[in-house]
């Protein structure tokens, strides 16, 4: 039967790669949609503390962040050993507080500004005399209203 | 009579979508943002003394640098915060050393009796910001169990659930007392 051991049989189809590009462009949207872009990389290593009251942060947009913590490995010979504070790009001082607050209020347009949420995200390890300077700033800039980040946790 | 077309080369189509998908998942972060939230008193303004309040409306909450919690004069733990808590807004026997209560023409709920207890929430400098949490973990979960207990009372259902102007009722009935004291030094640092 030499019609069905030829040469053409032994050759394998190749398979259809068509709809391939489809389905990794699915999954590029998914991720495109589940996910938020990141602003920033961090220079302080923050392990949220647990709660379980915990709800979610509405309208990113109109979020700013206060990044509380002590510098990563390769930035303390940097900034130092103690807790620090990041705004945006850069570790900051207690008193810049002030003019970033002014200067999240700029970008965003006049009728968002009153809804402005302050995201603190601070390590569990931060001590409060800390975070309390940040927020007395923060009543200072007339920034009042204000989110403690924290993961969800169970009931210990 | 149109030419037949060559049919495009498409096999490096999925490569380039996989450079965008890991592009993708490099640049962006799912984490989506959870914690309590809470609004911020104003400044005080200068030589304006604060309001009074009286002592029975005040249920203090001290945390020392050491995260160990004070409950007006006595120790407590964290465990029991959130049922003292309850106990202290809610007054269900009408205590004498437990807050006051007004009643108060609310929309929806007609009249109701408002608390008028305020939990003070004193922490030290040293407090750890992992304590300060919990307290007010314990705090908020105190209060929406009220704010629950009430809207199922009320409206059969849940509080999370309610539409606006149910919850604004209900928020107005249960409000979120909680006062943090000025900063000043407590307990030797």
């Amino acid at each position: 039967m030499a019609r069905f051991t030829g040469k053409k049989a032994k050759e394998t189809p190749a398979l259809n790669m068509g709809s391939m590009s489809d389905i990794i462009f699915m999954l590029l949207f998914f991720f495109m949609v589940i996910t938020t872009m990141r602003e920033s990389s961090l220079y302080v290593k923050i392990i949220p503390p647990q709660g379980t009251e915990v709800t979610k942060l509405e309208k990113k947009s109109l979020v700013s962040y206060i990044n509380v913590g002590v510098p990563l490995q390769d930035q303390q010979k940097k900034y130092g050993t103690e807790p620090r504070i990041q705004l945006n790009d850069q570790i900051s001082e207690v008193s810049d507080i002030i003019a970033f607050v002014e200067q999240e209020r700029e970008q965003r347009n006049e009728v968002d500004r009153p809804f402005l949420t302050t995201a603190i995200k601070a390590d569990k390890q931060v001590r409060m005399g800390m975070v309390t300077d940040i927020k007395q700033e923060l009543r200072k800039a007339g920034a009042l209203r204000i989110f403690y980040n924290a993961t969800k946790g169970m009931r210990k | 009579m149109a030419r037949k077309t060559p049919g495009l080369n498409t096999s490096s189509m999925s490569d380039i979508s996989f450079l965008l998908l890991a592009f993708f998942l490099m640049v962006s972060n799912i984490n989506s943002d959870m914690g309590i939230a809470r609004k911020l008193p104003p400044p005080l303004p200068e030589n304006v003394d604060p309001p009074e309040v009286k002592e029975r409306n005040i249920f203090v909450v001290m945390v020392n640098k050491d995260d160990r919690l004070l409950f007006n004069t006595e120790y407590g733990r964290i465990e029991d915060l959130k049922d003292r808590a309850k106990e202290f807004l809610g007054n269900p026997r009408n205590q004498a050393h437990m807050p006051e209560k007004e009643m108060r023409q609310i929309d929806l709920l007609g009249n109701v009796e408002v608390s008028k207890g305020v939990i003070s929430l004193r922490n030290d400098r040293g407090t750890s910001y992992d304590m300060y949490l919990q307290v007010q973990n314990e705090l908020t979960a105190a209060i929406s169990e009220m704010r629950n207990e009430l809207s199922t009372a009320r409206f059969g259902k849940q509080y999370a659930d309610l539409n606006d102007q149910q919850r604004k009722a209900v928020e107005q009935a249960v409000p979120m007392a909680i006062s943090e004291a000025e900063p000043t030094k407590i307990g030797g640092n």
